[in-house]
């Protein structure tokens, strides 16, 4: 696993108090990980303080998964 | 009783008679204030009155890139904003059908269009930090209404709803939002009013006289503090009884 993979999931892990085996490249913050629609917004917060990037408000509500996450990250940097 | 000690507060429009004194009771506090308003020299004058722990950052609120702004300056300048006040305001009375868009416009933009723009651009830190306070200056006419204020009461009732929705959104985070709506309060906003005006309006206060502006500080220090932890959404009245709210 990439290491903006692992970094996405520690946050995520951190951020919702959830189990890190539940944080699969396709688990949705909301539906699977318990997030509600500020925790997604917290978590965006956060990505983009760690990757030092800029996620716009209508790119921000296109990342619903994990994985959405990690892709945007990567196209991103 | 409420210490503010290591706070940091933002106050909108702390060039006029009650945003001053708002200013002045968060910093007696403790707190450090940033004092924003469109007039530099009586901000001035104000922080050097205050002393240590006051910035100035002049910023006219009908300009939105300005507003947007600046949240980010007040917390370089202070370290952070933990407290926010969106006090400042403007009047552009007429009566309703001879209202211009402009009137209506200009009023709405300042009072609560800079008061969403401003809550939303401290949000961010006081989500990461888990702790805030944000108060809104609303007013009485907000719930009342009044003859020549179409503009000023639709504004000042939209605060009221804008800081119900974002209390709801926000408290699990530990941050508050509140309004204060002050009734008629001696400020040069309400010396313009004539002596027959003034008569008038006295006749409808039961505790028969104007409020202080230090009377509306006391209710937003109160707010601001960490005693009020568990109010948010409500909107604290403070006018002498003339509507029972």
């Amino acid at each position: 696993m990439s290491d903006i993979a692992d970094r996405v999931k520690k946050i995520v892990v951190e951020h919702l108090n959830v189990e890190e085996e539940k944080v699969t490249e396709g688990a949705s913050f909301i539906d699977d990980l318990g997030a509600d629609s500020l925790d997604t917004v917290e978590l965006v917060m956060a990505f983009e303080e760690e990757f030092g990037i800029e996620i716009p408000d209508d790119a921000a509500e296109t990342i619903q998964t994990v994985g959405d996450a990690v892709k945007f990250i990567k196209e991103a940097q | 009783m409420f210490d503010l000690t290591g706070k940091t507060a933002l106050i909108t429009g702390a060039s006029g008679g009650i945003g001053g004194a708002i200013a002045t009771v968060l910093h007696g506090a403790g707190a450090t204030v940033a004092l924003s308003g469109t007039r530099e020299a009586p901000l001035q004058e104000l922080a050097e009155t205050l002393g240590a722990r006051a910035h100035v950052l002049p910023c006219n609120l009908s300009d939105a890139e300005a507003v947007n702004a600046l949240p980010k300056q007040a917390a370089e300048a202070m370290g952070g904003v933990d407290i926010l006040i969106n006090n400042a305001g403007i009047t552009r009375d007429n009566l309703f059908m001879r209202m211009s868009e402009d009137e209506w416009s200009s009023v709405l933009e300042v009072n609560l269009t800079a008061t969403y723009r401003l809550s939303k651009g401290v949000l961010r830190g006081m989500m990461k930090a888990r702790w805030g306070r944000i108060v809104n200056i609303s007013s009485v006419v907000g719930a009342t209404g009044n003859p020549g204020q179409g503009n000023y009461a639709a504004a000042k009732a939209g605060v009221i709803g804008m800081s119900k929705s974002l209390a709801y959104e926000v408290a699990g985070r530990g941050i508050t939002v509140n309004a204060v709506a002050p009734g008629f309060i001696e400020t040069a906003m309400t010396d313009k009013l004539t002596d027959d005006q003034k008569a008038q309006i006295l006749g409808q206060i039961p505790s028969g006289r104007m409020g202080r502006p230090e009377e509306i500080a006391a209710a937003v220090l109160y707010l601001a503090s960490a005693e009020a932890a568990y109010v948010t959404g409500t909107t604290l009245h403070v006018n002498g009884g003339m509507a029972m709210l």
